[in-house]
């Protein structure tokens, strides 16, 4: 530090007597209610930051679409170098022709429609089912001990595995299908949500104790909110178990009362030896699973973080 | 006579006691400090009077009603602005809902921060959160308000106001506050009395009165501090192998 101008006294003790007016930190540092008043707004202004305004950002929107073309055109690329036969590779502007071929036929937009609705609704009762069940096993300890290891298993255990025994107990039908949904989406909501509740900072729950929450105030208001971060991610997890066992379904069990979804789709593609079929169906597939991440997920996930603070410096 | 301490004790498991036979008696409306080195178990008195903790031996007398309790770090809840965390101690207390907004208000209002309840605490100043953590120990409404180096974390300008502040609010609201620190300026500074706290195993060992005249007399103050300063030190150096 340069020289001061102003005189510091550092040491009060040694000051003669009369010096009832210097005020240190150790003594009342403030004259007044109004003085109090102003120098803690002005502190206040001074270490809080500025709104910052939200602005599109274009090479959010910019950067996905030139990804795509680059990839769209190498494929183009490889395609027209011959390495191939036409009919086991076929091209961007094959497979294109095939989709607009199906929109067109009709097929699209029901095994779209089937597939999505029945994803959407398996998932939901996911939800409802696990939801209860993971809070449950965070915060009853002998509970989790018990089952927390079956339901991470659960986890582990592909989806697929189920449907041989949902055939046989639901024969060809919409209850194989969503049993195979439940099977794959409930364990991870559960298991996102369990390990949301294990990241809460312990000072919540002190501070839920002395404010006086009851028990299940407690789960409500201060454990539930607390995890949703990590519930968040669990759900994401448990759609993307639901979307994959519904595909697995329907390439399995085709024929029934079971409707005709993009599965089933790719199951005809396949029969039928026509890649163009099999490829829009995959692309489809993906296209859906993208536009529930970009429509659904990440609109509230960014909001969660955000409004916590949470979004500074993160590359999203 | 709010909160009677007699020969407490607390040990955990069957390590060195951390609390050893304390005793104290806190009035009404008063403001003692409770001054100790890191590792004397201020904390964990202060946990076993706020129950958060039992102790293992003696006895102890709280209001009925509990205590209010404010750490170090704020603690606030990141997903509710200031005012929903206001509001939420209110609403675990039972208090209606358009009553909450009101008496929500009127705390933040108390805080100098009646402008800021719509904020985030990631959006306010250590200080500000401070401020909030301190109004919502208020809306508890407890007369026994505990305090856990609240301040510690903050800058020197910040906690200088903050004493102002809360010398303030504890004129205004009158309640009974066990503020614990392990700063012999803070303490010299806000508490009526300044009690000291043995390090392994935690006692009282002695207490001094600040006047009001240590309050406005830098001199007198400093005096005070550097008595209190020195028998810390001798209590430390106990300890040296």
């Amino acid at each position: 530090m340069p020289s001061n101008p102003t005189p510091v006294v550092d040491a009060p003790s040694t000051e003669p007597e009369g010096s009832r007016h210097i005020t240190a930190a150790l003594t009342r540092s403030s004259s007044g209610h109004e003085d109090l008043r102003e120098l803690e707004s002005g502190l206040d202004s001074l270490q809080s930051d500025a709104a910052r305004k939200h602005r599109i950002d274009w090479s959010r929107i910019l950067l996905p679409m030139a990804a795509l073309v680059v990839l769209v055109l190498a494929w183009q690329f490889y395609v027209s170098l011959g390495v191939k036969r036409r009919d086991l590779v076929p091209g961007p502007l094959d497979v294109l022709g095939q989709v607009g071929v199906l929109w067109g036929e009709g097929k699209l937009q029901e095994a779209v429609w089937t597939s999505l609705q029945r994803g959407l609704v398996g998932f939901l009762i996911s939800v409802v089912v696990a939801t209860p069940v993971g809070l449950l096993l965070a915060q009853v300890a002998p509970l989790r001990r018990a089952f927390g290891p079956l339901i991470s298993g659960l986890q582990v255990l592909p989806s697929v595995a189920w449907v041989p025994a949902a055939i046989i107990w639901f024969g060809l039908t919409d209850g194989t299908v969503y049993f195979v949904v439940l099977m794959g989406a409930i364990p991870s909501i559960i298991n996102g949500l369990i390990s949301g509740v294990d990241q809460i900072p312990p000072q919540y729950r002190r501070v839920g104790t002395v404010l006086g929450a009851s028990k299940l105030e407690m789960a409500l208001q201060i454990v539930l909110p607390a995890a949703l971060p990590g519930y968040l991610s669990g759900l994401k997890q448990g759609w993307a178990f639901s979307w994959r066992s519904l595909m697995a379904a329907e390439i399995i069990a085709v024929g029934g009362t079971i409707g005709f979804g993009l599965g089933s789709l790719l199951d005809q593609g396949r029969a039928l030896s026509d890649m163009t079929v099999v490829m829009s169906a995959i692309l489809l597939i993906l296209a859906v699973g993208i536009l529930i991440e970009l429509l659904v997920f990440a609109p509230i996930e960014k909001r969660l973080l955000r409004s916590r603070g949470l979004l500074a410096g993160s590359t999203r | 006579m709010p909160v009677v301490l007699e020969n407490l004790g607390k040990r955990f498991g069957d390590g060195a006691p951390v609390l050893d036979d304390v005793n104290a008696n806190i009035g009404k409306g008063e403001f003692v400090a409770l001054l100790g080195a890191s590792g004397c178990g201020k904390s964990t008195l202060l946990n076993i009077m706020a129950g958060l903790e039992l102790p293992t031996s003696g006895a102890l007398e709280v209001p009925s009603d509990g205590a209010a309790f404010m750490f170090q770090d704020a603690a606030l809840f990141p997903w509710l602005t200031a005012r929903e965390n206001i509001e939420l101690a209110l609403k675990l207390r039972g208090v209606g809902k358009a009553q909450r907004r009101v008496k929500a208000q009127e705390l933040l209002d108390l805080v100098h921060l009646g402008g800021a309840g719509d904020k985030r605490p990631h959006e306010l100043s250590g200080g500000m959160r401070q401020r909030v953590a301190l109004a919502r120990s208020l809306a508890q409404d407890r007369q026994l308000l505990l305090m856990d180096e609240p301040f510690a974390a903050l800058d020197a300008i910040t906690r200088d106001l903050l004493h102002d502040e809360l010398e303030r609010i504890w004129k205004e609201t009158g309640r009974t506050i066990v503020f614990v620190t392990h700063n012999v300026r803070e303490a010299v500074r806000l508490g009526q009395r300044v009690l000291l706290l043995s390090s392994r195993p935690g006692r009282v060992v002695q207490e001094w009165a600040v006047t009001e005249e240590h309050r406005t007399d830098a001199g007198l103050a400093g005096q005070l501090t550097g008595v209190i300063t020195a028998r810390l030190r001798e209590e430390i150096r106990r300890h040296a192998k």
